[in-house]
């Protein structure tokens, strides 16, 4: 997707809704400079879902915290920009970036149950974040609380709403931040892992929740996980990390059939299959490199079959490939 | 209840050789009452939680037997019983046809316990090795509770091909657990399974803490262990794509009650149980990219109050008045496979072909 510059301060309908320009993400440790997120360029359009994947450790909960602003220090954003609608939303003060938080992107994390305050009722935390946002008086914001509640599939809303968290099953505490998500109708959600503490039954029943939500109110989402088939049934897009880069970013059904890069070749055929049997599966062998211990050149390097001299000596950018762009030197020979 | 006399009968003709494991009517019941003063003086009845209710099931000598089920269904109590880590509360767990409460004291030729031959690995590799221990201790330590070896050389260079054998150096064996990442751990966990060379290998959720490309890995090494060691598995996870790539026959748990037991191909091909159809169902599928779905409603019902009759009745689209009466028993519906539907037997129920 090409970035338009805005200069006439209009809004430019092609813009995409986000922007991320090579972002690098640093944490400074006693044992030196840890480049956490490397050069992270992608768009999020509008009403699409962007879904991201990698390994533990490859950098996508940090670029969807990065995008919220929510970077634990001493992790900092050492350059790079990230624009929503257009305007930079990096390096705006605390208190501007608190009321964007919700308004126009919210969150949803892995565990419900973190994201709820125990102590308070689900309504009361729906109501607080309903009124922080939306000019709305009390009994308002009660009844567009109830109404979210029933959008996203919580039977009798009218009591449950005076419920706390510790009353609610796994997959309905999940709607219940989810409902909390969508309180302030935002533009982007960013959902980290929002199935992998659920059930298999419960997580369709999730996935499905995002989609019409994506679909019924045009909200745009990066999902994050690490679960391909999720990814599959729910994103538009996918963008694989390695090592804090995006080493392949595609349209999805590409990237399942067609991948180009070398890591993603690997991933996607060590996925057990439901459908086929298979005596063995392809394995990439060895593992994702440390932060800290980051090999020259082309991260996936040491482990990839199809690697020559170049990728030891000079680091690959994403480059056009089928529908896909991706970052190897072995596609542009 | 004659469906049951059926499946027991063929239990006891089978015990032979063929079989390695059997549970015969296990049951697992943890009292979950408050304490004794809450009980008398808020006048709240003792509680008890059916983890497990009347299993019946054998494993083969050489074949791995993959567990299914949603969280709290009660596959890892299933486990954990099957090894011996809880006493059944009721019913009795066989290996090689000895009752397993006895098997510490059942000796074998070599003055070994048979307990050696049954091991364990568990979900986390980061909880399930102790920090403290160096990775040799740690790999040694089943040598040294069965006594199989007794010099310190001959431990060490046993420890050394033991660690070769899951793919990692003999100088491992000085390290500790926290210099490893989580799927040199499970190879750990995995070799010090290994150290009394078992028969039989339960695995809990072996991969489950692992990314994909790790799990390729670990999951190949179980693979290729079975075939050169004979090795037989129980092999339990909520993965059904992980099962399916392991296991030679399936059982689908739901609320402590096996459901449905059959050989790999059969259940994935044409699963009979409509739990298992929907479990089948509810995954995430890369091959249905951009398609919507329509997920069975509702959740697992609270263990501590299970429905009445078929515990599956509520969820269940084929559901009738006598599912929610009476409890289906796992019966033998051909010559290969285990349902606990009445839908299967009775003709009241008819069968929905559209699937």
């Amino acid at each position: 997707m090409p970035s338009i510059q805005n200069y006439n301060n209009h809004p430019v309908v092609e813009a995409p809704l986000l922007e991320l320009r090579h972002l690098q993400v640093e944490f400074p440790t006693r044992k030196g400079l840890l480049r956490a997120l490397d050069d992270v360029s992608f768009s999020i359009g509008r009403g699409e879902t962007l879904g991201v994947v990698g390994e533990s450790g490859a950098g996508k909960s940090l670029t969807g915290a990065a995008i919220i602003g929510l970077l634990e220090p001493p992790g900092r954003i050492s350059s790079g920009e990230i624009l929503l609608e257009g305007r930079r939303i990096d390096s705006l003060p605390t208190d501007a970036m608190r009321s964007l938080r919700g308004k126009e992107i919210a969150a949803i994390f892995q565990d419900p149950l973190t994201s709820l305050n125990p102590l308070f009722s689900i309504g009361r935390q729906l109501t607080d974040t309903i009124q922080t946002h939306l000019p709305l008086t009390y009994t308002q914001a009660r009844q567009r609380a109830i109404d979210l509640l029933a959008r996203t599939g919580i039977p009798a809303p009218e009591l449950r709403i005076e419920h706390y968290p510790h009353q609610f099953s796994g997959g309905m505490r999940q709607r219940v931040v989810i409902a909390l998500a969508l309180a302030a109708e935002p533009k982007l959600i960013v959902a980290d892992e929002p199935t992998t503490a659920l059930d298999v039954s419960i997580q369709a029943q999730i996935i499905l929740l995002l989609k019409q939500v994506s679909r019924d109110f045009g909200t745009s989402i990066m999902l994050i996980t690490h679960d391909m088939g999720v990814i599959a049934e729910t994103a538009d897009r996918v963008a694989v990390m390695y090592a804090g880069r995006v080493a392949e970013i595609g349209p999805v059904d590409a990237m399942i059939h067609r991948p180009k890069h070398p890591y993603t070749k690997g991933l996607m055929a060590s996925i057990p299959s439901i459908r086929a049997h298979r005596e063995r599966l392809a394995q990439i062998e060895g593992a994702m490199p440390r932060l800290g211990a980051i090999p020259k050149g082309c991260a996936f390097n040491p482990r990839c079959s199809e690697s020559f001299s170049r990728c030891q000596l000079e680091r690959p950018e994403l480059q056009p490939a089928g529908e896909s762009q991706a970052a190897c030197w072995a596609l542009s020979q | 209840m004659k469906p049951y006399a059926v499946s027991r009968s063929k239990a006891s003709a089978e015990s032979d050789g063929q079989t390695l494991v059997q549970a015969i009517q296990v049951s697992k019941r943890f009292d979950v009452s408050e304490p004794w003063l809450n009980r008398l003086i808020e006048r709240k009845p003792r509680r008890y939680l059916q983890a497990v209710d009347q299993l019946n099931l054998e494993i083969k000598r050489g074949e791995t037997f993959g567990l299914v089920g949603e969280s709290g269904c009660g596959k890892s109590t299933v486990a954990r019983l099957l090894v011996g880590l809880y006493a059944c509360s009721s019913g009795e767990v066989r290996f090689e046809g000895h009752p397993l409460q006895h098997i510490d004291r059942i000796k074998e030729k070599n003055e070994t316990s048979l307990r050696r031959k049954i091991q364990m690995i568990f979900q986390d590799p980061y909880a399930s090795l102790n920090p403290r221990w160096t990775v040799g201790e740690i790999v040694a330590e089943p040598l040294k509770v069965h006594r199989m070896l007794d010099s310190r050389a001959s431990m060490q260079e046993r420890v050394a091909v033991l660690l070769a054998q899951v793919g990692l150096a003999a100088s491992d064996a000085e390290r500790y657990p926290h210099q490893f990442s989580g799927g040199q751990r499970q190879r750990i966990s995995i070799a010090r399974a290994l150290a009394s060379e078992p028969e039989f290998l339960v695995c809990d959720e072996p991969t489950s803490a692992l990314d994909v490309s790790v799990q390729a890995q670990v999951l190949n090494l179980m693979k290729d262990l079975q075939a050169r060691r004979g090795l037989t598995y129980l092999f339990i996870s909520h993965n059904l794509a992980v099962v399916r790539h392991v296991s030679d026959r399936v059982g689908v748990m739901y609320l402590g009650r096996l459901v449905e037991v059959a050989p790999n191909e059969d259940l994935f091909d044409k699963a009979l149980h409509p739990y298992t159809r929907m479990l089948l169902d509810a995954i995430p599928d890369l091959e249905r990219t951009g398609k919507d779905r329509t997920p069975v409603a509702g959740e697992v019902p609270n263990p501590l109050d299970p429905p009445s009759g078929c515990a599956f009745h509520p969820r269940c689209p084929q559901a009738k008045a006598r599912c929610e009466r009476e409890r289906p028993v796992l019966s033998m519906v051909d010559a290969r496979r285990q349902v606990a539907c009445f839908a299967m037997t009775d003709p009241a129920f008819e069968l929905d072909e559209a699937r």
